[in-house]
């Protein structure tokens, strides 16, 4: 049993699971939004802004980045144990990487609500 | 037919260096690549690699031929492409000398996932009996013969030989979870269940395209997943 004090969850599980999950989420946005911003020929900014008034898709976008901040989290904690092999480099970029997504999750729900 | 050979010898040398060989070879015949090796050897009695069994059973002779792993004693000539046959130790394992690896770290990895029956029920009279059908879960897992052709071949198992058990100790570890006759099902799951052990496997099957005996690890892990899950959820 490897202990690691830098990834999301404290199991492999827990991390595969949430990887999987929101990758399904993050698909199925990117698939509205497509879909949206292609059926929409007339695309302006009262026609976004209504889009984004709408509950539903406040939560839709909401659920979006925050499987965007657990997928990026999950998936660059690999990568960086895989390829970043000095100590300090290595603990400097996890960090950075979860206060950065961290930052992005809180923007995001700052744009979104607007308080 | 020509054949380069990855050359090494740490009290000489300060780098490894390739070296290339000719042999004759009748046309129409085949041979196996250890048999070729092993012709080569008496043209230059330094090269060194391992050899034993020389039919595919031991796993001693585990070696890269033109960039994928393989047995030497399985691999005919006929089935290798090019004008040159490329010959280098498994990938990912320092090497001792020219084709001979060290295996530590690959038999620890082996040793983490307890590689035998543990059973802690009251002992049986005779023996611990097993169905046809509890044996036949078994196929395709007990064949593994350690020869470290899959997990030298998985980038995982490169960057983290230390942490991840590889597809050969994860096949074999699937292999005693599955065991009716095992009774540390759970442990040997728990044991897995971290960040590493089993979960750096990106499913990219390259153990699978490389096991000499026909063997499919990435199948055994995702069944081992699969458990988990059933018991995580």
């Amino acid at each position: 049993m490897v202990k690691s004090v830098t990834s999301v969850g404290r199991s492999g599980l827990h991390d595969w699971m949430i990887q999987r999950v929101s990758a399904v989420i993050l698909a199925a946005y990117s698939i509205y939004i497509g879909v949206f911003v292609l059926s929409t020929p007339d695309l302006h900014f009262s026609v976004w802004q209504g889009l984004f008034a709408q509950t539903e898709i406040k939560i839709f976008s909401f659920l979006a980045i925050l499987s965007l901040c657990f997928h990026a989290w999950i998936g660059l904690w690999i990568i960086s144990t895989d390829y970043l092999n000095i100590l300090a480099l290595r603990l400097v970029f996890q960090v950075v990487v979860i206060i950065l997504c961290l930052a992005f999750l809180l923007w995001g729900a700052q744009i979104l609500w607007g308080f | 037919m020509r054949f380069s050979i990855y050359r090494y010898d740490p009290d000489k040398d300060k780098k490894p260096s390739m070296k290339d060989y000719e042999l004759e070879i009748e046309p129409g015949s085949d041979m196996m690549l250890l048999d070729a090796l092993q012709l080569l050897k008496e043209q230059d009695p330094t090269i060194g690699f391992r050899r034993s069994c020389r039919e595919g059973v031991c796993g001693s002779d585990g070696v890269n031929v033109n960039g994928k792993n393989a047995l030497a004693c399985i691999t005919p000539l006929s089935s290798l492409k090019g004008k040159k046959i490329t010959v280098r130790p498994l990938p990912g394992l320092p090497v001792i000398r020219d084709l001979v690896v060290d295996m530590a770290q690959f038999y620890r990895q082996y040793e983490k996932i307890r590689p035998y029956l543990i059973n802690n029920d009251e002992q049986p009279v005779r023996e611990h009996l097993q169905s046809p059908e509890d044996r036949e879960k078994l196929d395709g897992l007990y064949e593994c013969i350690l020869c470290a052709c899959c997990s030298t071949a998985c980038p995982s198992f490169w960057w983290n030989p230390d942490k991840f058990v590889g597809p050969s100790g994860l096949l074999q570890a699937y292999r005693f979870i599955i065991d009716s006759r095992d009774t540390e099902t759970e442990s040997r799951l728990e044991d897995l269940d971290d960040a590493y052990s089993l979960f750096r496997c990106r499913g990219i099957m390259n153990c699978v395209s490389v096991c000499p005996k026909g063997l499919n690890p990435t199948k055994a892990i995702g069944h081992i997943r699969n458990m988990m899950l059933n018991r995580g959820v």
